[in-house]
């Protein structure tokens, strides 16, 4: 038992598990914030992880051809937006069914984005560093929050902005009443469909950062497993945090530190059964979600298609 | 005002909308390929020449139709009941694992082949509704939407396989049965195979009759029974359901360890049937290899049609064994997924739009008679 207790308190002092964490949480907040959006709307939006991939792919792209991490940026929300394209104009104009549209969407990016890869096999880079000057020197968490690369600094910028869409604008209190009530937003000349899909190309825009994010800001080149189900979690994550902002942000960092669990007990020298640390951070969001997914209250009409004068 | 048109003019712009879909899906698969410097008349050939016209491929194509059509059946299943599972690669997965410990380590004592197979195919059935069983426990003791948790739960399959074959006393082959590789159970002995069968120079083991014959009885089921009518009713009028009742946590935790059952036995027909397409009569790491995947993109194709999913899974398994010739015409041979993924996509676009269409028709009809 000390033996275990040891190992936690290692882990929990050393910087470098601060670091590790918040990259991942970074990585999970970019795709949640988006998704929290969408779900707020009403869909509840899996191809999340086919939209950081081809976010993540479309970025390498951008950086292969043009040599600029900025524009890769670009070319990255360029993607994300694409399939989020793709998954609202077919489930929100077409009225195909979301669940359906967004697994092939994560399957056809899979393929896609592979395929790509290995026909032009893109080379990528990692940003560079950017230190907030005083900030960064906090203890545990300074380096972690205000020491990363460039790119982990647009969530500064995305978190107020998407709290400040959500429940500060016209559009977002339009967007919370067709995911509660799309009837009467309909009667009230909301166009239901319409906020549904733009929620998700928003989602799409935030997780084609954050695919970006994670190529410049961590893996440095890309590969067909860079994303690797996490998408996933991120749903997960807006779920724990019953469709508040500020539990998605912590259902994030909870899950973070479950993914980055891997890196942080090999950084303190500790061994632990490799496919138990493989599975470890979904087995921690299984677990969490039915310790909490009952506490909380969904959108009323998440995941219900609007049909005006049908459904 | 007329509000839909005679029926063969309907039969008709369904098969436009059809034809135009998969002809752009081609199309757009095509440019890719042309685009990235590969040759696409070469990929079609290769596809053709690796499914069904050299001699034995068709068998082979035949024998990956078998669980791609078994996990569609499953999962057909659990979207009757309006509950979306998509962990069948986990379900399998764990099916298989299952299969061959309870089946083959522990339960084949020797004896007649037929209770081998069939013990080995009864618990793959197990195995894959258990790990389902974890997801209908959690949505409907703990609210957690199943869509997620059979989806994170194929990540856990996957590790807790690989943690057996680590494991001499779990999955893992003596060492001098094992050879040089390092992740692999003992092979099945000859008795727990499925017979096969030779037709024409190809080779089709009994899983494609049996699956075939599955088809046919899920068809049945649902179409037919009472039993089905239930599960058909928790979709389409939940408060009558209720008021009939048809509880939906029996009913739907039912069905979806059926369709968690249908995809281990998926996994165990390709354990003793599978042969050389699927692990050699052996559990190896990443056994499942997207047939859990692939068999849920069926299901999605075949629109819940059962006889219909006959075909498409034919047509999805001639993809994955043309895959492999594929890979000499130099171009990159995961094309294929991209081919699949595009075809799905065009699939559903027709009835959205012929649904879309009807909409607009109603629409116009309602105002110009005010």
């Amino acid at each position: 038992m000390s033996e275990i207790s040891n190992a936690m308190i290692d882990i929990f002092g050393s910087e470098a598990t601060y670091i590790n964490v918040a990259l991942f949480a970074g990585f999970l907040a970019f795709a949640a914030t988006g998704e929290w959006i969408a779900e707020r709307a009403g869909t509840l939006n899996i191809s999340v992880e086919g939209m950081l991939l081809g976010g993540s792919f479309s970025a390498v792209l951008g950086y292969h051809f043009s040599g600029s991490i900025f524009i890769g940026m670009l070319a990255g929300i360029c993607g994300g937006v694409f399939v989020a394209g793709i998954q609202a104009n077919m489930s929100h104009r077409l009225t195909a069914d979301q669940f359906v549209v967004g697994l092939t969407l994560n399957i056809l990016v899979f393929g896609i984005t592979g395929f790509l890869d290995n026909q032009l096999s893109p080379d990528a880079t990692l940003a560079s560093y950017w230190h907030v000057p005083v900030l960064s020197d906090l203890p545990l968490i300074g380096s972690a929050a205000f020491s990363q690369r460039w790119p982990f600094y647009f969530l500064y910028l995305l978190l107020p902005v998407s709290w400040w869409l959500v429940f500060r604008t016209r559009w977002g209190l339009e967007v919370r009443s067709v995911g509660e009530n799309p009837r009467s937003a309909d009667v009230s000349g909301v166009d239901v469909n319409k906020r549904r899909r733009e929620a998700i190309y928003f989602a799409g825009f935030c997780c084609g950062l954050g695919g970006a994010f994670f190529l410049f800001g961590h893996i440095g080149r890309f590969e067909a497993t860079i994303v690797g189900g996490r998408g996933f979690i991120a749903i997960a994550a807006v779920i724990f945090g019953g469709w508040t902002l500020r539990g998605t942000l912590g259902g994030c960092v909870l899950f973070a530190a479950a993914l980055s669990f891997r890196l942080s007990i090999q950084g303190v020298g500790y061994e632990l059964n490799s496919e138990l640390l493989q599975a470890l951070p979904f087995i921690v969001t299984i677990a969490a979600m039915a310790f909490f997914a009952h506490r909380v209250r969904s959108p009323s009409a998440l995941a219900q298609p609007f049909v005006r004068g049908l459904r | 005002m007329r509000i839909v048109a005679p029926a063969w003019t309907r039969l008709g712009e369904w098969l436009v909308l059809y034809a135009v879909s998969v002809a752009a899906a081609l199309v757009v698969s095509a440019l890719l390929v042309e685009a990235t410097g590969g040759s696409w008349s070469a990929v079609l050939v290769a596809l053709w020449d690796g499914s069904f016209r050299l001699p034995g491929r068709w068998g082979e194509t035949l024998t990956t139709a078998a669980p791609l059509l078994v996990v569609a059946l499953g999962t057909m299943l659990s979207s009757k009941a309006g509950l979306i599972n998509i962990g069948q690669e986990g379900q399998l997965y764990v099916g298989a694992a299952f299969g061959t410990y309870f089946g083959f380590l522990i339960g084949g004592v020797g004896g007649i082949g037929a209770v081998n197979i069939i013990l080995i195919l009864f618990f793959g059935a197990v195995g894959g509704a258990f790990w389902a069983g974890i997801a209908a426990l959690l949505r409907f003791w703990r609210g957690v939407p199943e869509v997620l948790s059979t989806l994170l739960l194929v990540t856990v399959a996957s590790q807790a396989v690989s943690y057996g074959l680590r494991r001499e006393w779990l999955l893992l082959a003596p060492e001098h049965s094992r050879g040089n590789r390092n992740q692999v159970s003992e092979q099945l002995a000859a008795d727990s195979r499925l017979p096969r069968l030779e037709l024409f120079g190809n080779e089709l083991p009994l899983s494609v009759l049996f699956a075939f014959a599955l088809a046919v009885v899920v068809a049945f089921v649902l179409s037919n029974t009472i039993w089905g009518f239930r599960l058909r009713l928790l979709v389409s009028n939940p408060k009558v359901a209720h008021r009939w009742g048809v509880a939906e946590s029996r009913y739907g935790a039912l069905a979806l360890l059926l369709s968690g059952a249908f995809a281990g036995l998926a996994g165990a027909l390709m354990l003793t049937g599978g042969g050389f397409a699927f692990g050699n009569y052996q559990l190896v790491l990443g056994f499942a290899n997207n047939v859990g995947w692939t068999g849920l993109l069926v299901a999605l194709v075949a629109y819940e049609k059962p006889l219909a999913a006959i075909f498409v899974s034919i047509v999805f398994a001639a993809l994955r064994t043309g895959s492999n010739f594929v890979g000499a015409t130099g171009v990159e041979h995961r094309i294929t997924d991209v081919i699949a993924g595009l075809l799905v996509l065009a699939l559903l676009i027709p009835a959205a739009v012929m649904f879309w269409r009807d909409r607009q028709l109603a629409g116009a009809a309602n105002s110009s008679q005010r």
